[in-house]
């Protein structure tokens, strides 16, 4: 395509670009002979790979890198944490926030959705009255930032509400690391959850965090990998990327940046057009993220001129067909459905410039 | 006004392709790709698949359109997924039903070309910068001097004009049909060269959005009145029995009426939806020599029917030949009657009526209950008309 070598890369959100230098780790690490679980020469080395990548990902995080599982990404560390509680008996029941990704809400029976307000965050007090009645051991899922609207929410006081219950906390992360200050393991949840793609890592790697000696039964049987949690034997060269991503998160994320740019592109999107909205500024948000509405133009034709004149963004859940449904995250925020379908995410990273968001804005404006 | 930036300068003008996932649309795309312009790819969801198939764990495309993201992703062309399910439900789904339960055989390929194809799909193409939609039908689309005409394949075995009737000439000048000069199995040897996955795929037969063949249940889910069993009255006049509702019948029909004992075999010859009749006969019955159309689109020179009679050849069903006809305007704006020079079997309400001159195709229109068997002044008339044809 003509503009091919003119792109500009604004869906951080669904995965951000790869840092050339964990290309390099992983290609390295495709090269490395052994099985981690060998005891031999080739097999140690791969092994001390996986581990110095383990302290890395901890470092990241701010967690003891004992308390880390790999996964094949963040689904599987959901579903791991989800479906290991319930078939170990450990929990009974599910709740999560109504705005949840797919990989937690979907294993949530719809009564146990917690409704959001309308700045997108969880309502503690809804959350506080339906946990009220709560005998059976349970689970609570909720993100720290939501991939959509890029809203925080507030983890600490949900942990705390829940913890007084009796129950567990699984926080799905995947949005939080280059995006945010936070201290991850200060928020007091049970399990943390994270994708090595989101920080410029490769795609199919990820992580739990193990902050609770709550016992998961495994999904995945066999050679009992990982501690047992997760049998498989490990992605190494996924590993060692995550790893050096991590190293280089840690070392080039300025989240300061990030959000001054995205601050200066919602001022210049809502200077040309007055009547776009912009959902969830209200409430505290990651650095890197801007859901806009147009009203009277579908997100499926936004996204195709865009991607047509060069600019790749995202919107609402796109099913494997590309066909794009209104974001349940905005219904649940009490949007219309007219008007969550006219809405776009732009979300940007390390290597934006204000410059990329100039031109984008000047193309947003005529659509 | 769209603004989407136009193809970049000296190139080849944007072209949208209406991607079905099929060899043809494919052999499309990839021959517009070839021939260097900017091709975008457009694959119309038009309906939940999983739903369909009543299968909920699937997904909700079907392979088709996954197909057609692989051919794009090989020709090398953007290509993207326009949802038009609630527009197809209200324009094409519902329609069928409510025909069948008119009495009528609906043909809901035709209803999705005039709606959500043409209309909407090429709304679409515009506002992506396209400065044409081309689609896969086997059909030929002439221009001189900035005037639109359409005409037969090349392909006859495979010309899909019967089913593009109603294309107007504004939606025409749009068009662009670059397999309407090329047989079957040429797209296919086009798909091989192309190293297309698909160049193998089989023709789709049945109706999209009914895989598996059973378009009562369609009919059942969108029922809106009370239920249409009724009786079967032969059109000598006596009772036959119960029917299960004349949505299960189309006129012509002839198997699985469980009709038997009688010495002919007995035909569906027309169906009241008003008393929820089915009038069976001898296949004799069935012979009409003049019909009623309606919503007639006209594509001969004019824009609209001729005053008096007009020699034309008429095709009442996609399988049949043309056949040797006069149209002249019918009792209503955009109606017509046809008149056959010799009876015709299996002329169905609902279905279409397609007009011809030679190759070119005149328009169309859909077939209205009713119409006449031989009477003697129509046909004397038009034998002279027809016997001067030569």
């Amino acid at each position: 395509m003509a503009t091919d070598n003119q792109r500009i890369y604004l869906d951080y959100n669904a995965t951000a670009p790869i840092f050339p230098d964990v290309v390099q780790a992983v290609s390295q690490a495709l090269g490395n002979l052994g099985n981690a679980s060998s005891i031999h020469t080739e097999g140690r080395s791969v092994r001390g790979a996986i581990e110095d990548a383990r302290d890395s990902v901890s470092k990241l995080i701010g967690v003891p890198a004992s308390t880390i599982v790999f996964s094949s990404g963040g689904t599987e560390a959901n579903t791991t944490v989800i479906r290991g509680l319930i078939n170990s008996g450990a929990v009974h029941e599910i709740f999560c926030s109504a705005i949840e990704h797919p990989s937690v809400r979907d294993h949530v029976n719809p009564e146990h959705h917690i409704p959001v307000d309308n700045r997108g965050q969880i309502d503690l007090e809804q959350l506080h009255n339906i946990l009220r009645g709560q005998e059976a051991p349970f689970l609570m899922c909720v993100m720290l930032a939501n991939n959509e609207t890029g809203v925080l929410q507030p983890i600490r006081d949900v942990s705390t509400l829940v913890h007084e219950r009796g129950g567990l906390v699984l926080c799905d992360c995947v949005q939080g690391p280059g995006k945010s200050d936070l201290d991850f393991i200060s928020l007091g949840a049970d399990f943390l959850t994270f994708s090595a793609h989101k920080i410029g890592g490769p795609q199919g790697i990820g992580c739990i965090v193990m902050n609770s000696n709550s016992e998961l039964e495994p999904i995945l049987i066999g050679g009992g990998q990982e501690k047992e949690r997760r049998s498989g034997t490990e992605n190494a060269p996924g590993i060692v990327g995550f790893g050096a991503a991590a190293r280089l998160t840690a070392e080039t994320s300025n989240v300061g940046k990030v959000s001054e740019l995205r601050d200066q592109l919602e001022a210049a999107l809502l200077e040309a057009k007055s009547d776009a909205i912009i959902f969830g500024r209200e409430g505290e948000r990651i650095a890197n993220t801007t859901n806009v509405a147009i009203l009277g133009t579908s997100s499926e034709r936004q996204l195709i001129k865009l991607d047509l004149a060069g600019f790749a963004v995202s919107a609402g859940s796109a099913c494997s067909s590309g066909k794009i449904a209104p974001s349940h995250v905005l219904l649940a925020m009490g949007v219309s459905e007219e008007i969550a379908g006219s809405a776009i995410r732009i979300s940007i990273g390390r290597e934006t410039s204000w410059s990329e968001l100039e031109k984008f804005v000047e193309i947003w404006a005529t659509l | 006004m769209s603004t989407t930036p136009k193809s970049p300068e000296g190139s080849k003008p944007r072209i949208a392709v209406a991607m079905s996932g099929g060899v043809d649309s494919s052999v499309c795309a990839a021959l517009l790709a070839d021939r260097g312009y900017d091709v975008v790819g457009l694959t119309m969801q038009l309906y939940d698949h999983g739903a369909a198939t009543s299968t909920s764990k699937t997904c909700c495309a079907g392979q088709d359109i996954h197909d057609a993201k692989k051919v794009a992703n090989k020709v090398g062309i953007p290509h993207y997924v326009l949802d038009y399910e609630k527009l197809f439900e209200k324009d094409v789904i519902i329609p069928f039903a409510e025909s069948y339960q008119r009495g009528e055989t609906p043909i809901p390929c035709i209803l999705c070309n005039q709606t959500v194809k043409f209309r909407d799909l090429i709304a679409a193409a515009k506002d992506f910068g396209a400065e044409a939609l081309a689609t896969g039908h086997y059909i030929r689309r002439e221009e001189v001097n900035g005037e639109v005409s359409l005409h037969r394949a090349v392909d006859q075995s495979k010309d899909q004009s019967y089913f593009l009737f109603a294309t107007t000439s504004e939606q025409l000048s749009f068009l662009r049909f670059p397999l309407g000069e090329v047989s079957k199995s040429e797209t296919r040897s086009l798909a091989q060269k192309f190293d297309l996955d698909i160049a193998e795929k089989a023709d789709s037969q049945d109706i999209c959005f009914v895989p598996t063949g059973s378009y009562t249940n369609i009919v059942e889910k969108f029922h809106t009145g009370e239920k249409k069993k009724g009786r079967f009255i032969h059109v000598d006049g006596h009772d036959m029995g119960e029917h299960e509702g004349i949505e299960h019948y189309t006129v012509g029909q002839r198997r699985g009426l469980g009709l038997g004992g009688e010495a002919e075999p007995l035909y569906v010859v027309e169906i009241r939806p008003t008393d929820k009749v089915v009038v069976v006969g001898p296949r004799a019955n069935l012979a009409k020599h003049e019909i009623n159309v309606r919503d007639v689109n006209w594509l001969g020179r004019g824009g609209c029917i001729p005053d008096g009679e007009t020699r034309i050849e008429a095709r009442v069903r996609n399988t049949h030949e043309p056949v040797p006809a006069l149209i002249s305007q019918g009792a209503r704006a955009n109606q017509a009657k046809v008149f056959f020079e010799e009876s015709l079997f299996g002329v169905s309400p609902g279905q279409a009526c397609v007009f011809y001159s030679g190759e070119q195709v005149l328009g169309g229109g859909w077939i209205m209950p009713g119409g006449a068997n031989t009477s003697l002044p129509h046909n004397k008339r038009n034998e002279k008309v027809f016997a001067s044809k030569a």
